[in-house]
Parts: C-alpha cells; sequence; structure tokens
C-alpha cells in the first residue's frame, strides 16, 4: 500500500483511541467528584497531567477547575488533544485516505465527528458530561467494530491496530502513573474507604474493575499495576498492546517468529520479549515511575521506527510530520 | 398533486397532463403525498450529512465542506428519447476524438479547410509539446461529460463539450443510491436502467488502454488533494474501481517509468487518471511552481511508458470557439449529420459576427472560450447596462477569447420546496451531463447528472452557486 495512507490510517486510529481515552479521563473523573466539596479543584487537575498538557492549560486558563478543565479536555480547539482536536483530525487522515477505508468506517467515523461537533456547540456534555462520554466510547468502539468486521485484515488494517494500540498502551500507561502517584503517600493506609474509592476508579478509567475482580478478587496496589501494566488478557493492559502491536508488524514484513527485517520489529519484538518476562516485583524494584517513563520512551522508539521504515517518503525531504505530544 | 409548470416541463404537458414516461412514478407518488416527501427529504439530507457526501468551495469560510445538495424528485427521460440522445453522444465524443488526433498529427481537417489553421494557434488549451504524439488506440478523451440542456423549444442542445477532467458522475451513483435507500416505494413496478455499471466500465476503459507492452496494468487516480472541490469523487472512484487514490507526492519518475511509493518500496503505475489540470501536471514542462504534479511526468509519457487519462492537450476540442466547429467536425470525420443540436454560436474573432453580437449584447450570453465551470459568463438578459458595456470592451480588445449565444430558456423539472410553509412541488431549471467512455470502444452511462437551479427563476445549475441535483431516470420500458 502507498506509504502516506498507511500513516494516514495509522494516524486516524491513534486519533480515535485517544479521544476515547481522554473521555474515559473526564468520565471516571467526573464521577470521583460527585458528592465530594464542590470547590476542590485539586480533584480536575491530575486530568490536565494525565493527558501531558499541563504547560498548555495553565497558559490558557490558570488554575485547574471544573468547567475549564471540562472545556479544554473535550472541546479546546487550540489542545491539539481535546475530544474535537482529535476526532478532527482523525476524520481529516480518514478523508485524505477515503478510498482504501471501508465506507460503514468512514460513515462511523463522520457520524462521529459531527456527534461531537454538535455537542460542542451546547452545553448540555459541560453539565453532564457522562453522557457525551459514553456517546464518545461507543462511537470509538463501533467504529473499532466496524474496522474488524469489514476491512480485509491485511495491511491497512495492521496499520490500523498498531495505531490504536500505540496509543492506548501510552494513555493505560500515564493513568497508572499519574494515580499512583497520588496514591502512594496513603499506600500504607489500602482499604481506607477514600482510598478505595480511588483505586476503583483507576480501574474504572479503563473499563477493568469486573474483569481485575475475576482475576485478582481483592484490590491491592501490587495486583492493580500488574494486571494493567504485564496483563497477558485485558485489552487495555500495556503487555497486551505490545504484543498485538509485535503480531502486527510480523504480519506486515512477513518475518519469521523471533527474528526481524527492520528497526520497528527489532524494537517492538525486544519490548515485547522484555515485558513477556518481567514480573510485577520486577517493576516495584526498580520503581513504578521510573519503569512507566522507560516504557513510554521505548513505545515512542517503535512509533519514530514506524514511520522511519514505513512512512517515510525516502526521495523526499522531511514532510509535515503529524504530532505525538508527549510531557 | 397541484403543480403549475412555467415553461417546457420534464415531467409534465403544458396542459398539465403527466408525460407517458412519468406516468407511473407520479402515480405513486400521489399515494405518498408531498408531505411524506418533505420528510423523506430531510432523511436523505442527514443520510449524505452522516455519509460525507460532500463537495468543497473555494474561499467558503464556515468549514470547506458543504453537504452535495439533493433533490428526491427524480428527472425522468423517455427510452425512445435517450436513445437518440446516446446515438448522439457516441457519434460525438467518437468524432472528437479523431478531431484531436488529427489536429496533433496529420492536421487533414486544417488541409481541407474545414478548420481554419488560425483556430488552433490561438488557443490556449493546445499543447504543441505533443505534436506528433498519438497514445493508445488514438483515444485522448476517455471520459468526457457532455452538457445537455432543453429549450423552451423542447429540443435538447449541447452547451458544452468538457474533456478535461469532468466531474459528477460519483454523484450519478450516490443519488441513486441515496434514491434506494429513501423513497424505495417509489421504485416498484417502474424499469430504470442501472447505473451501477459505471465504475467496471471505467476501470476497463483505463486498463484497456494501458501502454500495449504492458501485461497486467496497474492503474490509479491522480487526485490534487483533500481541498479539492471533486476531492469526494476522487475517493469515490478509487474506492468504487478498487485502485489506490495517489497525490503527486506518491509517485515518482524514474529513467522515465512512474512510480508509486509503497511501504513494499516502489511500485510501477500504467494508468494514471488524473483529476489534475494539464497546467500542473508536470513542473517541468507546463507550469513550474506546481507542487500537485510529478516531475518528469510528460517525459514517461511521450516514452509511451505510462497513459495519462484524459491525454493532455484534449482541451483543444472543448474551446468553445472550436464547439461551433463540431457539426463539421462530425461531417468531416464520420460523413454523418450531427444528431445532437448545437446552440447557435457567433465567434467573435470574425468581424461581421463580431458586429452582430456587439449590437445585440442585451439579447445574447457571452462567454469565454476557455472558461469551464460557468466562470466569466455575461447573461445579457440579466446583466446591468454597466456590465454589458464592460463585457462589449472585453470582447474589443480580445476577440478570440470569446462566444456569444442566444439565450436559452431551460427545462424544469417538479422540484421540492420545503421552506416555512408547507412542502411543495414547484418547477426548477435543470440541465443534463451525461458521461461517456471511450477507449477501445464507447460506453454511455444511462442518464447522467442533472443538476438543478434551486433558486426560483434562476438557470445557474453549478453546486458552488445554489445548485442542486436529482437522480437522473432513464425508462427501460
Amino acid at each position: 500500500m502507498l506509504s502516506r495512507v498507511a500513516d494516514s490510517i495509522y494516524w486516524m486510529s491513534r486519533y480515535i483511541e485517544r479521544a476515547e481515552n481522554v473521555a474515559r479521563f473526564i468520565d471516571v473523573n467526573h464521577n470521583l467528584t460527585l458528592g465530594e466539596d464542590d470547590d476542590n479543584g485539586q480533584q480536575w487537575a491530575p486530568l490536565v497531567y494525565i493527558t501531558g498538557d499541563q504547560g498548555l492549560f495553565k497558559e490558557l486558563f490558570g488554575t485547574p477547575k471544573r468547567d475549564a478543565v471540562l472545556r479544554f479536555l473535550a472541546f479546546e480547539p487550540r489542545n491539539p488533544n481535546s475530544i474535537l482536536s482529535c476526532i478532527t483530525a482523525a476524520r481529516e487522515n480518514a478523508r485524505s485516505v477515503r478510498e482504501s477505508i471501508t465506507a460503514p468506517m468512514w460513515e462511523r467515523i463522520n457520524r462521529f465527528y459531527w456527534m461531537v461537533r454538535d455537542a460542542s456547540s451546547g452545553d448540555a456534555a459541560l453539565a453532564e458530561p457522562n453522557g457525551f462520554c459514553d456517546q464518545v466510547k461507543l462511537a470509538s468502539h463501533a467504529l473499532v467494530g466496524h474496522t474488524y468486521t469489514t476491512m480485509s485484515h491485511g495491511e491497512a488494517w495492521h496499520f490500523s491496530r498498531i495505531g490504536r494500540l500505540l496509543e492506548r498502551a501510552d494513555k493505560t500507561s500515564r493513568i497508572v502513573d499519574v494515580q499512583y502517584y497520588h496514591l502512594l503517600p496513603t499506600a500504607a493506609d489500602v482499604g481506607s474507604p477514600v482510598d478505595l474509592v480511588r483505586w476503583n476508579a483507576l480501574l474504572k478509567s479503563t473499563s477493568a474493575l469486573a474483569m481485575y475482580r475475576k482475576t485478582h478478587g481483592r484490590i491491592t496496589p501490587d495486583s492493580v499495576a500488574d494486571f494493567l501494566i504485564l496483563g497477558r488478557d485485558f485489552p487495555r493492559a500495556m503487555r497486551f498492546c505490545v504484543m498485538r502491536v509485535q503480531e502486527s508488524v510480523s504480519e506486515i514484513t512477513g518475518s519469521r517468529p523471533g527474528t526481524f527485517t527492520c528497526r520497528t520489529e527489532q524494537l517492538a519484538g525486544r519490548l515485547r520479549s522484555d515485558m513477556d518476562y518481567t514480573a510485577i516485583s520486577d517493576v516495584i524494584r526498580e520503581g513504578l515511575h521510573e519503569y512507566i517513563d522507560r516504557f513510554q520512551a521505548q513505545l515512542n522508539d517503535v512509533g519514530e521506527a514506524l514511520h522511519a521504515d514505513f512512512f517515510t517518503l525516502t526521495s523526499e525531504p522531511e514532510t509535515q510530520r503529524q504530532t505525538q505530544p508527549q510531557s | 398533486m397541484h403543480y403549475q409548470p412555467t415553461g417546457y416541463d420534464e415531467s409534465f404537458e403544458s396542459t398539465g397532463e403527466p408525460r407517458p414516461a412519468c406516468r407511473e412514478f407520479l402515480r405513486r407518488l400521489d399515494a405518498v403525498g408531498v408531505s411524506e416527501l418533505g420528510r423523506r427529504q430531510k432523511e436523505a439530507e442527514l443520510q449524505l450529512r452522516n455519509s460525507g457526501i460532500t463537495f468543497n468551495v473555494y474561499g467558503h469560510q464556515a468549514g470547506v465542506e458543504k453537504v452535495w445538495p439533493f433533490d428526491l424528485m427524480p428527472r425522468v427521460i423517455d427510452r425512445e428519447e435517450w436513445s437518440q440522445i446516446d446515438a448522439g453522444l457516441r457519434q460525438r465524443v467518437t468524432a472528437l476524438n479523431l478531431f484531436i488526433d488529427d489536429v496533433y498529427n496529420d492536421r487533414r481537417i486544417i488541409a481541407d479547410g474545414v478548420v481554419p489553421e488560425s483556430l488552433l494557434q490561438s488557443s490556449t488549451t493546445y499543447r504543441p509539446e505533443l505534436r506528433g504524439f498519438s497514445p493508445t488506440h488514438k483515444a485522448w478523451c476517455h471520459i468526457s461529460g457532455v452538457d445537455l440542456v432543453r429549450n423552451r423549444d423542447g429540443r435538447v442542445y449541447v452547451l458544452e463539450d468538457n474533456l478535461r477532467c469532468p466531474s459528477g458522475v460519483s454523484y450519478v451513483l450516490e443519488n441513486r443510491e441515496m434514491m434506494k435507500r429513501t423513497f424505495s416505494q417509489v421504485f416498484h413496478g417502474v424499469s430504470i436502467a442501472s447505473v451501477d455499471e459505471y465504475p467496471e466500465q471505467l476501470l476497463e476503459t483505463l486498463l484497456s488502454c494501458a501502454p500495449p507492452a504492458v501485461r497486467d496494468p496497474l492503474a490509479v487516480v491522480l487526485t490534487p488533494g483533500v481541498y479539492n472541490s471533486a476531492y469526494f469523487e476522487h475517493t469515490f472512484l478509487a474506492q468504487q474501481m478498487g485502485v489506490e487514490l495517489v497525490q503527486g507526492c506518491d509517485l515518482v519518475v524514474i529513467d522515465d517509468v512512474v512510480h508509486m511509493r509503497t511501504t513494499q518500496g516502489l511500485r510501477r503505475v500504467d494508468v494514471i487518471y488524473r483529476r489534475i489540470d494539464d497546467d500542473f501536471l508536470d513542473p517541468e514542462v507546463f507550469r513550474e511552481d506546481s507542487t500537485l504534479g510529478v516531475r518528469g511526468l510528460m517525459r514517461a509519457y511521450r516514452a509511451g511508458n505510462v497513459t495519462l487519462a484524459n491525454a493532455p492537450g484534449t482541451g483543444v476540442a472543448d474551446d468553445k470557439a472550436v464547439y461551433a466547429y463540431v457539426p463539421e467536425i462530425i461531417r468531416y470525420y464520420l460523413g454523418e449529420d450531427a444528431i445532437l443540436h448545437n446552440v447557435p454560436t457567433y465567434l467573435c474573432d470574425d468581424p461581421k459576427q463580431r458586429e452582430h453580437v456587439l449590437a445585440n449584447l442585451h439579447d445574447l450570453v457571452v462567454k469565454p472560450t476557455n472558461e469551464s465551470g460557468g466562470y466569466g459568463i455575461m447573461l445579457g438578459p440579466h446583466a446591468t447596462p454597466e456590465e454589458r458595456a464592460a463585457c462589449g470592451d472585453r470582447i474589443r480588445s480580445d476577440p478570440r477569447n470569446y462566444i456569444a449565444q442566444p439565450m436559452l430558456e431551460l427545462s424544469t423539472v417538479p422540484t421540492l420546496v420545503d421552506d416555512d410553509e408547507p412542502p411543495r412541488l414547484e418547477p426548477r431549471h435543470v440541465d443534463l451531463r451525461p458521461f461517456v467512455l471511450a477507449g477501445q470502444d464507447v460506453y454511455v452511462m444511462p442518464g447522467g447528472l442533472t443538476r438543478v437551479a434551486l433558486v426560483e427563476g434562476s438557470m445557474v445549475v453549478n453546486s458552488s452557486q445554489g445548485g442542486g441535483s436529482k437522480d437522473t431516470w432513464v425508462m427501460r420500458a
């Protein structure tokens, strides 16, 4: 397939996944703040940290307050990672490769876009974000479903999956990182009611609570970290994402298992086998924050290699690249 | 159903009786009712928005994309009449292809004094770079969209031959799809010629015109990109044919062979359905500042390593001054009388005809010879005295660049009007753009794109200026 098309399909999926994750963050945080002291601005600050856009937020709005944070994350056009910006970028990418995706996929993205656009012009989504966040998640899942069922599982499909799962792995790692930062000071008090609410929220923001319970039962910090970082079967776990990314890269290159023909494949394979043979006690020993930092850097390297191996138009000077903002 | 035709109406006789081809459809429509029609119309509009069937308007601020305006009331064409039009289109496109090939090669038609040499020398769309070149099967205009109108006299006229990059065919297919999805019951019991074949025929035309040495040719569609007004159509056609939609930056010419850049390296390209104007195709030969085209593309083309559809240089035959000669061109190459009528045309380059035009500006439509899309046209009866005077000055300073024609009154089709009042049907003026494919064989798509001026009394059907479109039914029985 065309390099430009592969590039756009990859970013289309990334942006959709990013929009979905922002909706998850808002949704869970909104639930957390319900029944809490209304003026407690602190409750909304971590959200801006998760998306990594605290600098821009401060510049535009100053202190994180509920409405400003919600607007910033959902509809602010100057925030390149707001839901509206993400879906707009996803749609622009989809539009530039409309012939390469299927008609139902395009229609899903298009409806998704209009749904967010329409919501952005009213106040309902900010007053009661849950309904809006549900719609965003649903629209994203509908697109993933249509992609799975209407597109041949060939090269384009794999690039789409790589985009989606690299983004998801990154977002899960951020949410784990930030929430642990807030939870660690009270880690000694595991089991206290307030704390439990936060742990619950962490699992819920990745839709992981029910699945976690089935695997681990009681909530302990180590088990939650294990589930979200090294989980093999849970689709939002970092390792799950990395495994599928590595599989998709091999499908594209056609390399035999355990071998590599390009840098992307080498880096993805290395990250995967590292996670395959890591226990959560290793992560805790290294320091959770340090481990996640290193993970994010490796993930970025995979993304960079992918760009160099498949998307770059070699005889052309560096064309404008899409952004992958990292804090 | 209350409906009052004002001039020649496509669906109703002047007596108010339905025309025979429309009878069955109108009977079914009566059972549905106009208010239900209004509801379906809204449904169709939502559907169009959701599926992102749009066109881009240049210089339009609030979001460049606009949803394609579509009117649910179809335009119906009688079977007998269509077979005449079909034959006329085949004849016309065949003759124009022969004309273009002759003009770039032997120039018999000039030697025989049928067309003056000066006409070509002064044509801005004539490409001297292609002198002595002949494409595969001598096919120059693989895809044409010939604009037809019906005047108040009931006759169908050719308004212009679009032989460069005519657009609109995707909307023909989408309009039919939209009709079937939102208004299925009106199709029961009527037999309508299918338009679904077009993508297959287009692909066949493109592949059959590949350079002869290529065994298993690869075709692509070349687009200027997402901001082009017809971008939707480019994606649509590429998708329907299952070929890649490429931009100039995706292609590279190495040793006079065109390649596209893929994730697995370079891949040879044999046929390019290009939706970029000649001027922008290759900065090496045409406009140097073009970033849309491909450097070296014309070298590859002249070396016979790639087919371009349409061929560069076809514009010479849809120059509006050449248009006036088409009946003679048909007679010269085919020995037949033209089946489709030309609109009487005054060439301002000819002193006598110019005098007539300048004396009758208030009755005439003046058009620049090399523009398309309705740009630069002066409608005499509707213009102010100042506008007419300015037009006269332009004609005097560059007579070759202008032609004039009598003002036609386009026929109407019942169209749903749904403003503040209850929905109702009113006559609105239409034209028709059928699409013709010409490679080894000629294929005429039944019907074509019916464009409608949605503003009461207006004759401007361009979608950028308040025009909409309708499904076009060619009856099979």
